[in-house]
């Protein structure tokens, strides 16, 4: 017999470092930018966050310190692409490569050795699985209630209606980016000083692209992104549990249905945009369009 | 203040001179890190850089860098004229997966079989897969406005999965002692995608892109739908009222950038990888898009960049062997190399001014 | 292509003379390696690096060893292996399965060159393969799951199925129910070597499921992470994983290519090599049990070490009668011990394991 509540706290653990990432890139898209370089950014914050846990003997250092590096890591993104006029999606793409390539060279000193176990917060999990939590309700405030969010969003929807109403693009875009990389970086670190209490090249294993996919099925807002990180999280901790209870499960088909419901929940917000012509609601307006001010 | 100016046209000369800057940028760069590493930054750029090229095993590496950049070259040319239109296919990864798939489904269904038309009927497979992979975003994008960034994206995964769920259950060798994977093409003579000419190393995938890069020219500057396409990139509204209909554009583009992505996969598979693993996809399709944007999106700069990138990933293995430089150091230096590409790129598509108005 | 263009366009322009059948005496013998990972995997890539620094201690001047790390298996193998071999590498050894193919292939244009090809099954005259009887190492580890066990529980993070991995559950589940015919065993599938988010979540699926100690064939440690939270025992993989002893990791399974690879060149330098398919196991050194900690307790520490120094001395097969299939039909008879053809074709669970096997 299943425990629902025990798996639901598995499921918990397990959906934080695609949900840290997500949440950053949800606020990198709103603001109107594609990063795909969310995985390069994730494993520069693993292994960041991994050395400074290990040297400092403080876990939540290097949480922070993670944050730091995933956001420092984004800048060349962020100069390629707001300064140099630089294809975002090719940009982004180049991240990944530097990211999972500089990790790997800086690597070399902590290989092997072990971090410090942290202390579990209620219910058993991690403080960092609750901040992720309490991440949901902030940025969805920060979106949908703040006055800079609302400039955010507004660079995002029609960067040259904010730029003609007087808002720096580019200054919120390179804050969004920065954010979206400190928050990779807190995933990132979490598998490294939280679940596996080691670094090793390639740990994050793709999370980043899971990230993504997270955000479209999110329709861009906080609570879709938590919902799809239970979702991705889920439907891998759910097979792995009912293996382990002894049921057959068709592994490769269930791994594909995450992604074929992203697309469809896409298509039916699309749909419903298109039929009814309804605002809001779809990705933002300018997502991965260059910006260049002309006055 | 320093105020950027678009330019009407690419400038000529800062298309010719900017990759040769974002190279010396590189080197520089480079020669610093390797220093740092604690590595003679000298010879490691010219292992990197000059002895594919010119070094004592030339001989094999120069057409290896044809093999290499090859199905970079075809994935690069199909895509760029998305590019050029506005159209955002980023899951040529896909699109080179299902096509492999397809393809190998053809002589995997052949097998044993001998007869001349497998392998055509190989390619054709190949690049019929990948068109289909390819028009579900532009149906999607069509019919319901979704965004095919997204949707050829999310369908990369899908086809991931589709590759796994092959290698270990329909097309897993029944005389493969229960491993994954497919039978090996390469040694299924009827079916396999072998070298030409030898000593070459150029298999059908080179001759594929070297025609594709020769169409794509003629497309985008002879045919009335380069025309098209290049209109609906830089002036949409006006292109429509010029009879661009959007929606044949949008099919077109991701057909065509799948269909080649497919083709790409079949001969990579049928060629030098030789059969379907769940690790098909080795990521040229997003390598692919780096290339268009390095070729400028022109058929000869994808041509040039495609080799450029081939002569990094051979220089690399050359400098592991012989100077024993980590892998990653090689990782880090190509991510360089493609920032300071990037960047460069600016000096063709803007004019740097002063500022004049306050 | 045609050897003898390729060998004359290269040395048109070379003074690397290619592959000597004898080289002379003063020169180093050397020695290549192509591995999937990156060396600082801290499992499979980096314990076959290990072989190649011990084979570097072992012959000092005599041998030169060089590697290409994170070569992918598929469209960059065959190239990656012919660069080693143009190199002037007189034995090259390819560390992972799906080189296979691309081994054959070079091997066939530089016959002089000599080849070992890790865990594959395709041979030639020039091509080797070697590969570990790790399921001799399950049965210790097993024997100490068993003991360990107070819920009767035992887990197995499985990575594909295919014949080594179903060895390994089948060896591990027959040698913890020969001490505790209690126990039960519970498979999970993780479809990869090395994911460690993916590992943990196994880790805990399986604890959930009341198993409180788990042997892992995956190569990460979060596993093990995930068994400290919750004061369970494991096992270590790949390597030795010796920095979560003295728990969770009570003990573990390693592969030490070393064994083989100092033998195998010494053979290439005194000429007598041939090409074998050598399955090594305990006895050869091949696979390593780790060291048994003190969290084991010193009977069942003595138990598992006879256990070991038996199969090393080849005195006990672990797969030796009375054994059923899992559908229950009979394979083994009494004291009957299972040959080396149906250990590697092996694709069913052995009775008593209460999973099913995906086809």
């Amino acid at each position: 017999m299943i425990d629902p509540i025990a798996l639901f706290l598995l499921l918990l653990s397990a959906s934080t470092p695609i949900l840290f990432a997500a949440l950053g890139e949800l606020v990198v898209e709103r603001a109107g930018v594609l990063n795909l370089g969310v995985e390069g950014m994730m494993i520069v914050g693993a292994l960041s966050g991994f050395a400074t846990a290990y040297y400092s003997g403080n876990a939540f250092l290097g949480f922070a310190v993670a944050a730091l590096a995933g956001a420092l890591v984004a800048l060349p993104f962020a100069i390629l692409t707001q300064f140099l006029m630089s294809n975002q999606v090719a940009s982004g793409l180049a991240l990944t490569l530097f990211g999972l390539g500089l990790a790997a060279l800086f690597g070399k000193p902590v290989e092997g050795v072990k971090a410090p176990s942290m202390a579990a917060g209620p219910l058993g999990l991690n403080w960092i699985v609750w901040l992720g939590l309490a991440m949901v309700p902030a940025i969805w405030w920060f979106l949908n209630r703040s006055r800079t969010g609302l400039i955010l969003r507004g660079v995002g929807e029609n960067h040259d209606a904010a730029h003609a109403l007087g808002y720096d693009v580019r200054r919120v875009r390179i804050a969004a980016i920065a954010f979206g990389g400190a928050m990779a970086g807190i995933g990132g670190a979490f598998i490294s000083v939280a679940t596996v209490l080691q670094w090793t090249e390639g740990m994050t294993a793709g999370a980043g692209w899971i990230a993504l996919a997270i955000v479209v099925f999110s329709n861009w807002t906080a609570v879709g992104v938590l919902a799809g990180a239970w979702l991705f999280g889920g439907v891998t901790v759910l097979q792995l549990r009912l293996q382990a209870a002894g049921v057959r499960v068709p592994v490769q088909l269930l791994s594909m249905a995450p992604y074929l419901a992203t697309i469809i929940v896409l298509v039916a917000i699309s749909a419903r945009q298109k039929f009814s012509r309804r605002a809001g609601g779809a990705a933002p307006g300018s997502l991965g369009q260059d910006f260049h001010a002309l006055r | 203040m320093i105020r950027l100016v678009p330019r009407t046209e690419a400038s000529a000369f800062w298309q010719i001179a900017t990759p040769v800057m974002a190279v010396a940028a590189t080197m520089l760069a480079g020669g610093l890190l390797f220093a740092i590493m604690g590595y003679d930054p000298v010879s490691a750029i010219r292992t990197i850089f000059w002895d594919p090229l010119f070094g004592p095993a030339a001989g094999y590496s120069r057409p290896q860098l044809l093999v290499k950049a090859a199905p970079l070259i075809l994935i690069a040319s199909g895509l760029a004229v998305g590019f050029r239109a506005g159209i955002w296919n980023i899951g040529a990864e896909g699109q080179y997966i299902i096509g492999a798939i397809t393809g190998a489904a053809v002589a995997l269904a052949a097998y044993p079989a001998s007869e001349m038309w497998i392998f055509p009927a190989m390619v054709i497979a190949g690049a019929l897969g990948g068109w289909a992979w390819g028009m579900i975003p532009a149906l999607l994008r069509n019919w319901f406005g979704a965004s095919e960034i997204l949707v050829s994206l999310m369908l990369v995964y899908v086809a991931q999965r589709i590759a796994a769920w092959m290698a270990f259950g329909p097309m897993k060798n029944p005389e493969g002692f229960g491993m994954p994977g497919s039978r090996n093409l390469q040694q299924y003579p009827a079916a396999s995608n072998p070298e030409l000419i030898a000593g070459t190393g150029a298999h059908w995938g080179v001759v594929a892109a070297v025609i594709t890069v020769l169409a794509i020219w003629f497309l985008m500057s002879r045919h009335i739908r380069g025309f098209h396409i290049r209109a609906a990139g830089t002036a949409p509204r006006a292109a429509r009222f010029a009879g661009v209909k959007p929606q044949t554009l949008v099919a077109f583009c991701l057909g065509l950038s799948g269909a080649l992505a497919g083709m790409a996969g079949l001969f990579e598979v049928a060629g030098p990888a030789g059969q379907i693993t769940d690790k098909v996809g080795v990521g040229y399709g997003f390598t692919a898009i780096i290339v268009a944007f390095l070729g400028r999106l022109h058929p000869v700069g994808i041509l040039l960049a495609g080799l450029l990138l081939a002569l990094t990933y051979i220089g690399g293995e050359l400098a592991q062997l012989t100077l024993n430089l980590p892998a990653a150091t090689v990782q880090v230096f190509q991510g360089m190399l493609l920032f300071f590409l990037l960047g460069f790129d600016l000096l063709t598509r803007y004019r740097i001014t002063r500022r004049v108005t306050a | 292509m045609n050897r003898r263009q390729l060998i004359a366009s290269v040395a048109a322009m070379t003074t690397i003379s290619l592959a000597l059948p004898a080289w002379a005496q003063d020169e180093p013998l050397k020695v290549g390696f192509i591995y999937v990972g990156p060396v600082s995997d801290g499992g499979w890539t980096y314990q076959h690096d290990q072989g190649r620094l011990a084979v570097e201690e072992e012959f000092g001047d005599r041998v030169e060893t060089t590697y290409l790390e994170s070569v992918p298996e598929g469209v960059d193998a065959e190239r990656a292996l012919t660069q080693l071999a143009l190199a002037g590498n007189d034995v090259i050894y390819a560390t992972s399965f799906g080189y296979m193919d691309a081994v054959i292939n070079v091997a066939a244009k530089f016959p002089d060159v000599k080849f070992e090809h890790n865990t594959g099954y395709k041979r030639a005259d020039n091509v080797g393969t070697y590969d570990g009887r790790f399921y001799e190492g399950r049965a210790v580890t097993g024997t100490i799951a068993g003991r360990m066990t107070q819920s009767n529980k035992i887990g197995y993070i499985a990575t594909f199925p295919i014949p080594e991995v179903i060895q390994g559950i089948n060896s591990a589940y027959i040698h913890a129910k020969k001490v505790n015919p209690d126990v039960e065993m519970r498979v999970v599938w993780a479809y990869t070597w090395f994911d460690p988010a993916k590992e943990a979540d196994a880790a805990n699926a399986l604890m959930a499921e009341g198993v409180d100690v788990i042997l892992q064939h995956t190569n990460s440690t979060a596993p093990l992470a995930q068994l400290q939270q919750q004061g369970k025992i494991g096992f270590g993989q790949a390597s030795d994983m010796a920095s979560f002893a003295p728990t969770p990791r009570v003990s573990s399974v390693y592969n030490n290519w070393g064994a083989h690879y100092v033998k195998s060149v010494g053979r290439i330098l005194d000429g007598t090599w041939q090409p074998e398919a050598v399955w090594g196991g305990i006895g050869d050194g091949i696979v390593a049990i780790g060291e048994i900690t003190e969290a084991v307790p010193a009977e069942v520490k003595a138990e598992a070490e006879a256990l070991r120094d038996k199969i090393a001395a080849g005195e006990y097969h672990p797969f030796t009668g009375p054994l059923n299939k899992a559908d229950g039909s009979a394979w083994l008879a009494e004291g009957q011990t299972a040959t080396d053809e149906e250990l590697s074709g092996m694709n069913f669970f052995v009775e008593g394991i209460n999973a099913e096997l995906p086809q």
